[in-house]
């Protein structure tokens, strides 16, 4: 097909399993860092704000790439040699974080404030009154705008491959070298990418689209 | 302790804006007051500071024998004891009726499911909703809802409620059914404040009536307090609201 083989093709399709575990990856790592940045964001005192502010900013002043070098070579001059999956995974993570944690302090804040009052007067200690009131709302707020970052989350992943990182970028790349026809290796790279996110991303829509309904 | 509340030149302001300057007025156990006046004399926020959702600023607040005004009072015990009401309901929207009523038992009080549902249907036959306990917020009226809202509330069996301004967001047909509620409640003893516009229903229900203007207890006195305004601000007052 197009002059790539079905071994080639299968080849690249193995890349692609790499760019969902490194999504994978950067969505869990993300969600863990962003959920306790969002509510420290949202309800934090002013050294927390201020701190999480300066690790929200200094992330999304970086690009992802040299995010990468930066977890690639920074932790293998400090002893450790990482294989390239933990630091893809580790910078996926750092990245993911920083903004799910600034969407979900967007989702935390559209709770109206009335309903932390209404809480607090039912005598919920604040941890409860984040866990059965706050959150189940701002979770609902939250669907849309998160799967539409996994989009992003995935096509980023491809990042990864400035280190080396095994994924659908890289495989397609490995194979071009060896047939020399980029637009068709490419194309099916491509076509795969878009096979991946477009379910997603018209699923994010719907989901928009159906809580604007309401 | 027959002195639920007791405010003594109460001060609170907001930025430059001084909004309590000075108010002072008791509650006793079991009586029903009524606070009134104009928007912006400080009604609402004297209620709010009752169960600590403001901090005083000065003079001395005494609430269910805890001391507002000093400096590390135990909000959380003191929420189990004082229930409060909110102009906009404010049920939590992503649970049923019945979820809501019993949120407080359970996690407050880590009463069992069961018993927790129990209590909760109890309340909600008190504000006649107990056909409505699988329903979610938004599917009753706003009349319903308050009711439920009331019922959440009274799941705490607190010793206080405080109702600001529940009618206020009700058309007149709802506003009986809820202020039929708050007479039974006052019927069977409960200690109660309400900041309220319904001035018919504050001379009837009222044992006291506060009249604030500007930051302070203008004036004074029993539900007859309506009928003989002693001063030009409630007679004004009472002559546009009734």
């Amino acid at each position: 097909m197009f002059g790539i083989s079905i071994d080639q093709l299968l080849f690249i399709v193995k890349g692609a399993g790499w760019t969902l575990v490194l999504s994978a990856m950067g969505f869990v790592g993300g969600a863990l860092i962003g959920l306790p940045l969002a509510l420290a964001r949202s309800r934090g005192g002013r050294a927390l704000k201020a701190i999480t502010g300066l690790y929200v900013q200094l992330v999304q002043g970086i690009p992802l790439p040299v995010i990468m070098f930066v977890a690639y070579f920074g932790i293998s001059i400090s002893g450790f040699d990482l294989p390239a999956l933990v630091a893809a995974g580790l910078a996926m993570t750092a990245y993911a974080g920083a903004y799910l944690g600034e969407i979900w302090k967007g989702c935390i804040q559209a709770v109206p404030r009335t309903q932390w009052e209404a809480a607090e007067c039912i005598a919920l200690k604040p941890l409860q009154r984040v866990l059965y009131v706050i959150l189940p709302q701002a979770a609902r707020i939250a669907v849309a705008p998160t799967v539409g970052f996994l989009v992003q989350i995935i096509k980023n992943s491809s990042y990864a491959v400035v280190i080396g990182f095994f994924d659908l970028t890289y495989s397609a790349r490995v194979v071009n070298n060896s047939t020399f026809r980029p637009f068709a290796v490419f194309t099916v790279a491509a076509l795969i990418y878009f096979a991946i996110c477009y379910p997603l991303s018209s699923l994010s829509y719907r989901l928009e689209r159906r809580l604007a309904r309401r | 302790m027959n002195q639920i509340v007791r405010f003594d030149k109460v001060v609170k302001s907001f930025g430059a804006a001084q909004v309590l300057r000075g108010v002072s007025f008791t509650v006793e156990r079991g009586q029903v007051a009524a606070l009134i006046g104009r928007s912006g004399s400080g009604k609402t926020t004297a209620l709010r500071c009752i169960n600590g959702l403001e901090t005083v600023q000065g003079g001395e607040l005494h609430v269910c024998g805890r001391e507002m005004h000093a400096s590390g009072v135990d909000l959380h015990a003191l929420r189990k004891e004082v229930g409060i009401v909110f102009q906009s309901y404010n049920l939590f929207p992503h649970m049923t009726v019945l979820q809501n009523v019993t949120l407080g038992p359970r996690k407050v009080k880590g009463m069992a499911r069961d018993q927790a549902e129990t209590l909760g249907m109890q309340m909600l036959r008190k504000v006649g909703l107990e056909e409505r306990a699988g329903y979610y917020p938004e599917q009753m009226s706003g009349g319903q809802q308050q009711r439920a809202a009331i019922a959440r509330s009274l799941a705490m069996e607190p010793k206080l409620m405080l109702f600001d301004e529940v009618t206020s967001a009700l058309d007149p047909e709802l506003t009986g059914e809820v202020l039929r509620v708050i007479e039974s409640l006052a019927a069977d003893g409960m200690t109660m404040v309400l900041v309220t516009h319904e001035m018919e229903f504050a001379r009837s229900v009222a044992d006291q009536i506060v009249f604030m203007h500007q930051g302070v207890v203008w004036e004074t006195g029993g539900g007859d307090l309506l009928d003989q305004p002693a001063t030009p601000e409630l007679r004004q007052f009472v002559g546009n609201g009734l």
